[in-house]
Formats: structure tokens, C-alpha cells, sequence
């Protein structure tokens, strides 16, 4: 069975561009586009790589990353943060959270890619 | 630093223009006594009465209330530069001014800069838009290196990739546009950056605090006053003065003023007996005095209020005892040990550096409507009144500054931050 990456992101194109890079390196890409459910997505997918925005309908991404770091299933899952606010204490906060990596857009594709399968291999090591 | 030298400078102008002291006093709407008693140095001016002035005698206002003189080289002193402002001053009295008005045109930029920066920081408006344009690049810049790094993609999926590109560049065209609009707004409706609080004290101080359109019965001035006022830009503005407004016309009615100049002086300024007189509350009075004109049978006075933050929702400052335009002011004042203990008049002797000597009320009215839920909600007034040369209280005055950045008193216990008057360079 392949590598598979959950991907919580409400923007539809960004969805369609970021699922059409991992599943050409191989990933399997699940979506979903609402916050208020991620965690339960989460649970139902179980991924080997979570790539999570900050700003969703329904709920924030950080309240989410919390709740994912609290739950012992989820609390080493790779997690990738995406934001569109590149501020310094929103990386901060990420990182108070215990967020994997956190990447800002607009990102390059190569570093979209880099940052998943590194990822991947760091929680197999 | 007493400069005794403003009302000389008065009198000359005035004789070199041959005019008569009575015709001057008029236009500007003093009386000849009182003009008299300001072109003998026994009465200080400053603020609007000193701007009609300045208007009336055709010089800048900051040369007749400052003219090279003491004032001039304490705020030198202020600016917190290399030591003898008084030699620079004297030798160079243009550079001395042109120094001065830089130093003015910097606050006033640092003001703006911050008010920009709250809008921008806090914006939702704009926070939003800067969302949907990342968002927007983000998609189109990782869906167009798709398309340049994928060179053997089928005709469907490039179909398809140029199409969510013109969807995207389109949204990005509108945010865009909508940014400027939003800009475009800000510039027009809000160029003045000041707080409410204070556009409303640029309101009273440009206007002497009293106003003849308040005092006469009637009370349909309010809705002219705000519309003919410049200094008013914004709606949060507006509403603000009107709020003050509509209360000195309350205490205006219930204190009229020239039945209470002749009671004031009747009781040697004793706000408590005014307050009993009038049936009033002690801050009731405090507000009288604080919109009374300048006029030869008044004291000079002055007059500030605070919420339970020390923020300073009030402020006619008074001769010879200055007040902070923004930041905190100084905690030994007895307007903060009012609020410690609500429904207790206080009464103190105050000093300053400029050698001013006051008689200071304060108070904090005990809150009637106050109950176990809800927040503590309690405002503080201080009225001050200076004591003239036959004051005979034997009490110590207590020293006060404005602000600590500001205050030279050494080992003051109260001290939250170094002056820049004592600062080593």
C-alpha cells in the first residue's frame, strides 16, 4: 500500500494543484475542506502526512493542531501547516503547538514536495 | 523655568502697530482690565486666548509665547539633547526654533505612523484581502509551474490548469482592485489619525474651553458647533464631543456662568460650598470650572478627569502645570489616589518645576449603580486652582510633574521610567 497525505485546505485550485504534484511523486491524496471536521477526517484517514491550513471554515487550523497533538493516535503524525500569514508569531505559535514544519504561501511546488516526503521519512526513521 | 517676558512682547507689538489696549482686548474677546493685567506679566496665557492674540498682533503664535526666551530653552531642555540649550538658544535663536518645529513635526509623524499601524495590524478589511491574494498567487504560481514543468501533460489536465489560472488571475484582478478601493476609503474618510478623545480636546482648547453657544439658555447650538468644527473627521469623533458637549450644557444650566463667577469668588473657590450652593456633585463643579473663560475675576485653574486605567479622558491643562499629551501621566497626582477610595473628596498643595503653586481637588464618585456583577466602572476628576500671592496656607506643597519622562525629581518613589531632563549623554 502506497504513502498517502490528508490534505485539509479550502481553496480549490490550490487543492488541485498541490494533489496533482504528490500523486505524480506516488501519494496517495485524500481531501478535505472543512475545519470543524478535520480532526474526525483525520481519524477516519489515518495518513502518513497531514498537510493543514491555518485559516478553514469552521475551525482554525491551530485549534486543530492542538487537538491532533493531544491525542495520543495523533500526537507524532507529520503535520505540515500552511498559511497565507507569514507572521513571525504565527510560526510561533505553530511551533508551540508541535507542528512538524510550517511553510507560507505562495510556496514553490519543489519545496511542497521536499518538505512531504522528508517528512514521511523522518517519521519512519 | 518662569518666562515673564509674554506679556512684554504684547504690550510692544501692540504700541508698534498703535493700537489702543481696549480696541485689542476687544477683538479678541477680553476685557481691557484683563488684557492689562496679561501686558504687565501678572496673568499667564496660553492656548486659544494666546492664538487670538498672536492673530490680532499679525505674529506666530509660537514667537510671541516664546520669542527666544526661557520657554524656548526649556523645550530645548525637553528634547533630552547635549547640555547648555540656554548658550544655544541665545546664539542661535532661529536654529534654537527650527530645531524645535523638526522635533514637533517628528511627534506628530510618530503619531500618524502608529495610528497606521494599528490600522493595519487591525484592519479586518484588509487582513482579509491580503488573505485572498495570497491564496490567489499561491494557486496560480504552483498551478503555472505545473504547467512549465510538465511539458508531456495531457491535453485535458493543461486544459484544465489554464483554465483554474483564469479563474485565479481574475479573483486576484478583483482583490486587487478591492484593496484599492479600501485604501482609497481610508485616505478619504480618516486622514486624522488622533483618538477621539483627542480630536475632542483640539475641540475645546482651539475654542478656550468655553464656549458662548453653551452658556446662553437654548441648547440647540450642539448640532452647529459639530458640523462647523474641522478638527471633527471621523464619526467616532463626532460623537465624542457631542457627548461632552451635551454635558457642560447640563452643567451650564445648572450653574450658570455669571451667577457662579460672582458665587465662586463670594467663597474664595471652595468647591465644596459651590457644590452645596448649587446642590450639585463636587465633579459637577470641577466640569464648571473647567469650561469657565479666562477672565481678569477668575483664578487661572485647570482641570483633568481619568478612568479606573489612568487613561486621561479630560484635560485643560493649567499655567505653569503642564499635562501629557499621550502616555501616562504622573502617579503622585491625587486624581489616581481619588480612585482608591471612591466618594472621598481629597485636597492637596501641589508644586512644579515652574514654580506654580495649586490648590488640588480630586475626587471619584462612589459608583450608585454598582452591583456584585458586572465590571467596576469609576472615573476620577481633579480641579486645580491657583493660589494667588496672598495665599496664606502654611501646608508644604507637594512636588508633581506631568510625566516621568518629563520630570527632573530626583528619587521619587513613584518613578516608572528615566527622564530624558536628567538622562547622562
Amino acid at each position: 500500500m502506497g504513502r498517502s497525505v490528508l490534505l485539509i485546505e479550502d481553496e480549490p485550485n490550490i487543492v488541485e494543484a498541490i494533489s496533482f504534484i504528490l500523486e505524480r511523486d506516488g501519494w496517495t491524496v485524500r481531501i478535505h475542506s472543512d475545519g470543524a471536521t478535520a480532526t474526525d477526517a483525520v481519524a477516519r484517514t489515518n495518513p502518513d502526512v497531514l498537510i493543514l491550513d491555518v485559516m478553514l471554515p469552521g475551525r482554525s487550523g491551530f485549534d486543530i493542531l492542538k487537538d491532533l497533538r493531544r491525542n495520543g493516535a495523533t500526537a507524532n503524525l507529520p503535520i505540515l501547516m500552511l498559511t497565507a500569514r507569514g507572521q513571525t508569531k504565527d510560526r510561533e505559535m505553530a511551533e508551540s503547538y508541535g507542528v512538524s514544519q510550517f511553510m507560507t504561501k505562495p510556496f514553490s511546488n519543489a519545496e511542497m514536495l521536499e518538505t512531504v516526503r522528508a517528512l514521511a521519512a523522518e517519521a519512519k526513521t | 523655568m518662569r518666562d515673564v517676558a509674554v506679556g512684554s512682547r504684547i504690550r510692544q507689538k501692540r504700541l508698534d502697530l498703535g493700537l489702543r489696549q481696549a480696541d485689542l482686548a476687544k477683538s479678541v474677546g477680553i476685557s481691557a482690565s484683563y488684557l492689562n493685567l496679561i501686558e504687565h506679566n501678572r496673568r499667564r496665557i496660553g492656548g486659544a486666548l494666546l492664538t487670538r492674540l498672536a492673530d490680532a498682533l499679525e505674529m506666530d503664535p509660537q514667537l510671541l509665547s516664546e520669542g527666544g526666551s526661557a520657554r524656548l530653552v526649556e523645550a530645548l531642555s525637553a528634547l533630552g539633547g547635549p547640555e547648555r540649550a540656554d548658550e544655544f538658544a541665545g546664539r542661535f535663536p532661529d536654529w534654537a526654533q527650527f530645531l524645535l518645529a523638526q522635533s514637533r513635526r517628528i511627534t506628530a509623524l510618530e503619531e500618524t505612523i502608529s495610528g497606521l499601524d494599528d490600522r493595519l495590524t487591525h484592519d479586518p478589511v484588509l487582513s482579509e484581502k491580503m488573505h485572498d491574494v495570497l491564496s490567489t498567487v499561491s494557486a496560480i504560481r504552483s498551478t503555472s509551474s505545473i504547467l512549465v514543468d510538465t511539458p508531456e501533460l495531457d491535453a485535458e489536465w493543461r486544459a484544465r490548469f489554464h483554465a483554474n489560472i483564469d479563474a485565479e488571475s481574475q479573483r486576484l484582478a478583483e482583490t486587487s482592485a478591492a484593496m484599492a478601493a479600501h485604501f482609497d476609503r481610508l485616505g478619504q474618510s480618516d486622514r486624522d489619525f488622533a483618538t477621539p478623545l483627542e480630536a475632542a480636546y483640539r475641540f475645546f482648547d482651539k475654542r478656550g474651553f468655553s464656549l458662548p453657544e453653551i452658556e446662553e439658555p437654548g441648547g440647540a447650538a450642539i448640532t452647529g458647533l459639530l458640523d462647523g468644527a474641522p478638527e471633527i473627521t471621523t464619526p467616532d469623533a463626532r460623537a465624542q464631543v457631542q457627548q461632552m458637549l451635551e454635558r457642560y450644557a447640563g452643567i451650564a444650566e445648572a450653574m450658570p456662568l455669571e451667577p457662579f463667577v460672582s458665587d465662586t469668588n463670594e467663597v474664595r473657590h471652595d468647591p465644596a460650598a459651590l457644590a452645596r450652593h448649587y446642590n450639585v456633585s463636587l465633579e459637577d463643579v470641577f466640569l464648571r470650572f473647567a469650561h469657565l473663560p479666562l477672565r481678569a475675576d477668575l483664578p487661572e485653574m485647570g482641570y483633568v478627569a481619568c478612568d479606573l486605567a489612568g487613561g486621561l479622558t479630560m484635560r485643560r491643562a493649567a499655567p505653569g502645570f503642564a499635562m501629557p499629551r499621550f502616555g501616562a501621566a504622573c502617579p503622585l497626582w491625587p486624581l489616581f489616589a481619588a480612585l482608591t477610595q471612591p466618594g472621598r473628596p481629597l485636597r492637596q498643595r501641589l508644586t512644579t518645576s515652574e514654580g506654580a503653586t495649586y490648590a488640588a481637588y480630586a475626587v471619584a464618585p462612589a459608583d450608585p449603580i454598582s452591583a456584585f456583577e458586572g465590571p467596576t466602572i469609576l472615573q476620577a476628576s481633579m480641579l486645580l486652582i491657583r493660589e494667588d500671592a496672598e495665599a496664606t496656607s502654611t501646608d508644604p506643597p507637594h512636588f508633581v510633574g506631568a510625566s516621568c519622562r518629563v520630570c527632573s525629581k530626583a528619587n521619587c518613589a513613584a518613578r516608572r521610567e528615566g527622564s530624558i531632563l536628567t538622562r547622562q549623554p
